[in-house]
């Protein structure tokens, strides 16, 4: 586990990152914020901001849990608001089956979206070599530290800061100019620009839906939307390539 | 401040356990079995799309419904921001140019 720490894509991952953790710690920081002013206590917000790791299912469960709403309630809401990380799973499958299971679950638990999204941008294609295996890992547990050190950080720092940075300077929007920065750099061709636009459009549109299964409902959108535009314009642009129908199924 | 309920410690308990099985959803299994081929190649406009899906609402949108003015801070430390990605290529720059633009609009004219 610790050559992992001293591995040369350790610190790729962590490079990747850092340009988005200032981002990342505005909106720690404003949850942080939001956990204390909503009426957490002080071990309460400390707990969640140290363990549950997932800064829209806190925002939609503190005022829940203010509200005294009952346990499974809150869960459910957790869940659901985190059902994008399901679709992301199915995704990272590939990835990480070669680990055991309580390596995979901790994988799973530190990959956010972040790291889900620069890892499948530096590693498109799943591997079966060991050594790009290894690579594999060492960037993503680079990429999870400092995104876990810059979100738990900057959390305890607005929890302990409650009083005294206001929400209405919103400095939370610093992290959505961050995913912004970050979705211009995916944007590298006209199907992956199509699929921001629809899945933009379509999060806006179903925005009245419970839960942020907007957000579900606009990645089905925007990938069902890429799938149809792709046959016609791969027919017209991509020169062919050979079939991928005999890969050794599971065999990561 | 609040006291420490009990109840609510073991919620937040259950919520990061929320947490654990949602994003390792698909890797608690170990059976042998793999996506159909056509939502393997789905699943790679799904980052895009989950960011896109996250912040355009949160760009142009305030209290469940579409901004009717212009006078928006966001508005403008969005394109500040795409306009810095697009010239210098950097992350870090495009916080530093929205934000740049942002505050002096949000909390000085309070758009």
């Amino acid at each position: 586990m610790s050559s992992l720490f001293k591995h040369p894509e350790f610190r790729v991952g962590v490079r990747d990152l850092a340009p988005v953790a200032p981002g990342i710690a505005a909106w720690g920081l404003m949850t942080g914020v939001a956990m204390i002013k909503s009426g957490l206590s002080l071990t309460e917000a400390l707990l969640m901001g140290v363990l549950v790791f997932a800064g829209s299912s806190q925002l939609a469960a503190v005022p829940l849990i203010a509200a005294g709403a009952p346990m499974w309630v809150i869960l459910a809401t957790a869940f659901c608001v985190n059902l994008r990380f399901v679709v992301f799973s199915a995704h990272l499958r590939p990835y990480v089956m070669h680990q055991n299971i309580w390596r995979r679950m901790l994988s799973g638990y530190l990959t956010a979206d972040l790291s889900y999204v620069l890892f499948t941008r530096r590693f498109p294609h799943p591997t079966t070599d060991p050594v790009a295996l290894r690579e594999q890992e060492a960037y993503l547990a680079g990429n999870s530290a400092i995104n876990w050190v810059s979100w738990v950080g900057s959390s305890l720092l607005g929890i302990a800061l409650a009083n005294a940075i206001p929400l209405s300077w919103g400095l939370g929007f610093a992290g959505i100019l961050a995913l912004l920065g970050i979705m211009c750099s995916l944007a590298t061709t006209r199907l992956r620009a199509v699929s921001a636009g629809v899945a933009g459009a379509a999060a806006v549109a179903a925005f009245a839906l419970p839960l942020k299964l907007n957000i579900l409902v606009a990645i089905a959108a925007a990938v069902a939307v890429c799938l149809m535009l792709e046959k016609p314009m791969r027919a017209r642009t991509a020169s062919p390539k050979p079939a991928k129908s005999g890969e050794t199924g599971g065999a990561v | 401040m609040s006291k420490t309920d009990l109840w609510t410690v073991a919620t937040i308990i259950g919520m990061a356990l929320m947490t654990v099985i949602t994003r390792s959803f698909f890797f608690l299994s170990s059976k042998p079995w793999t996506l159909p081929a056509w939502a393997q190649r789905g699943l790679h406009y799904a980052p895009i799309a989950a960011l896109a899906a996250v912040i355009v609402p949160e760009m142009v949108m305030s209290q469940g419904q579409l901004i009717a003015s212009w006078k928006d801070a966001r508005l403008f430390a969005v394109v500040a921001g795409t306009a810095w990605y697009y010239w210098r290529h950097g992350v870090l720059g495009t916080i530093l140019a929205g934000m740049a633009v942002y505050l002096p609009l949000h909390m000085g004219l309070g758009w």
